[in-house]
C-alpha cells in the first residue's frame, strides 16, 4: 500500500492483492486436498511457508551463479531439498499431522507456487526482499488455508481443532447434524468456489485491483 | 489379473485423481477451457505419467532402496519427472507444432504437475509390484484425462450461460468441479484392493 517503501509493499502483495490462493489460483493441490480440518490446513500452509521462505532466500542469494539456461532445474533441487527437510522434521516432531497429510508433504516440491516466486521473484531480486516476498506469499497462502479449512470443518464436522476427541471442541452441541457433503471432496470444491466469489465481492467493494 | 482390474477400475473411478484425491488441480482448471486443448494435455500426461511410473519404480527398488537411498526419493523423482517433460517438450515442437503452440505454458508446467509426482509417490507407498505400479500409473492418467475432457466439455457450453457477475470465471467452474465430483462419489465403496 505504500509505494515508496518496497518491503511493506512486497509483504503485502502476496497476502491480498495477490494472495496465491484467491487471487492467483496456485498451488491448489494441497489447498483442496489437507483442509478438511482446521490443524491440517494450518500445518500444511505453514509447511509449504517455511519451503517457500527458505528456497527464495537461497535461490535469491545462489541468482548470479545460476546459469540461465538450467534455471528451472536448480530451483527443484533447491526445493526438493527443503521438502526433504520439512518432511523429515514433520515426521520426528509431528507425527500425526504428518499421518493426515500423507502425500501432500512430498507433493510440495510441485507446488506451483513455490517455483512460481522462485522464477518470478527470487531470480531477480536482492535477498532480502525475497526474504520478504516469501513470508508475504507464504502467509497469504497459510491464511487461505486456514480460511478454507475454517468453513470445512465447522459446516462439515461442527468442530474447531479437530480431529481426535481430545481436542476438538463441539460448536453447536451433541445434536447437531453435520453437512457431511463439506467434509468430502465434492465439497471441498463448492465450498473453495463459494469463499471465490465471496473474495470478489470483498476486493470489488474496496476496490482492490 | 483380478488385482489389475480392480486397480484398473478404481483409479479411474472409486479414486478419480482429479476429483476424489485433488491431484493435478492446477492443469484441470489451466486448459479445460476448449476441448482440443484438454485431449492434447491429456495425451501428454497419459505418456508422461506412464512413464514416470516406470523409471521411478524401478529407480526406487534398484537404486534407492538398495543402497538405503530413501531421503533422496524426492529430488531423484522431481528430476526424472523435469527431464521427461523435457522429452515430450522437444518431441511435440518437431511433431505437432499446433499442439505444441496450443499447450502453450501447460507443458513445461507438467513438470509441476502434483499428480505425475503423486503417482510415483504413492507407487512406491502401496507397495505395488512392477506390473501393479504400470497399470496404476495408466489407470491414474486416464482417470485424469476422464475428468479433464468432461470438465471441458462442461465449459464449452458454460461460456453460453448467463452467470452472476461475482461467480464468473474461475469460481463457476470450482462449482462445477464439485458437483462432477459429487457425481463421481456414485462409484465410492463399490471396489477396494
Amino acid at each position: 500500500m505504500s509505494a515508496n517503501n518496497p518491503y511493506l509493499d512486497d509483504l503485502s502483495r502476496g497476502i491480498i492483492r495477490e494472495n496465491p490462493v484467491f487471487r492467483l489460483l496456485l498451488g491448489m493441490c494441497p489447498v483442496l486436498g489437507v483442509t478438511g480440518y482446521l490443524i491440517n490446513g494450518l500445518g500444511m500452509g505453514l509447511a509449504a511457508a517455511a519451503v517457500l521462505i527458505a528456497s527464495n532466500v537461497v535461490i535469491a542469494s545462489l541468482k548470479n551463479f545460476i546459469p540461465p539456461q538450467v534455471r528451472i532445474p536448480c530451483f527443484i533441487v533447491v526445493i526438493a531439498t527443503f521438502v526433504t527437510v520439512i518432511e523429515m522434521l514433520l515426521q520426528a516432531f509431528q507425527p500425526a499431522l504428518y499421518e493426515a497429510l500423507g502425500v501432500f508433504v512430498p507433493l510440495i516440491v510441485v507446488n506451483c507456487v513455490i517455483l512460481g516466486r522462485a522464477e518470478a521473484f527470487a531470480s531477480k531480486k536482492p535477498v532480502l526482499r525475497s526474504l520478504v516476498d516469501g513470508i508475504g506469499v507464504g502467509l497469504g497462502f497459510t491464511l487461505a488455508l486456514g480460511i478454507l479449512a475454517l468453513v470445512r470443518e465447522v459446516f462439515g464436522h461442527g468442530t474447531i481443532m479437530g480431529p481426535g476427541p481430545d481436542s476438538a471442541i463441539l460448536l453447536f452441541g451433541e445434536g447437531f447434524e453435520p453437512m457431511a457433503l463439506f467434509g468430502q471432496p465434492a465439497g471441498a470444491f463448492i465450498a473453495l468456489g463459494l469463499l471465490l466469489g465471496i473474495t470478489n465481492v470483498i476486493f470489488k467493494k474496496f476496490n482492490i485491483k | 489379473m483380478e488385482r489389475l482390474l480392480s486397480i484398473i477400475f478404481i483409479y479411474i473411478l472409486v479414486e478419480n485423481f482429479v476429483l476424489q484425491r485433488f491431484f493435478g488441480i492446477c492443469p484441470f482448471l489451466g486448459v479445460s477451457r476448449k476441448m482440443e486443448t484438454a485431449i492434447g494435455m491429456s495425451m501428454a500426461v497419459v505418456f508422461v505419467m506412464t512413464m514416470a511410473t516406470i523409471v521411478t519404480w524401478l529407480l526406487f527398488t534398484f537404486v534407492l532402496e538398495p543402497f538405503n537411498l530413501q531421503y533422496l526419493q524426492i529430488v531423484t523423482f522431481i528430476l526424472v519427472i523435469a527431464s521427461l517433460v523435457q522429452l515430450v517438450e522437444t518431441t511435440l515442437r518437431k511433431i505437432s507444432p499446433t499442439l505444441y503452440q496450443g499447450l502453450g505454458i501447460f507443458l513445461p508446467l507438467i513438470t509441476t504437475n502434483c499428480a505425475i509426482m503423486a503417482v510415483a509417490l504413492l507407487a512406491v507407498r502401496e507397495e505395488f509390484v512392477f506390473v501393479e505400479a504400470v497399470v496404476f500409473g495408466v489407470a491414474a492418467s486416464l482417470g485424469f484425462s476422464l475428468a479433464l475432457v468432461i470438465m471441458a466439455g462442461i465449459r464449452e457450453r458454460l461460456e453460453l450461460a448467463e452467470i452472476p457477475d461475482v461467480l464468473q470465471g474461475s469460481a463457476v467452474t470450482l462449482i462445477t468441479a464439485g458437483i462432477l465430483s459429487l457425481a463421481f462419489m456414485g462409484f465410492r465403496g463399490m471396489l477396494s484392493l
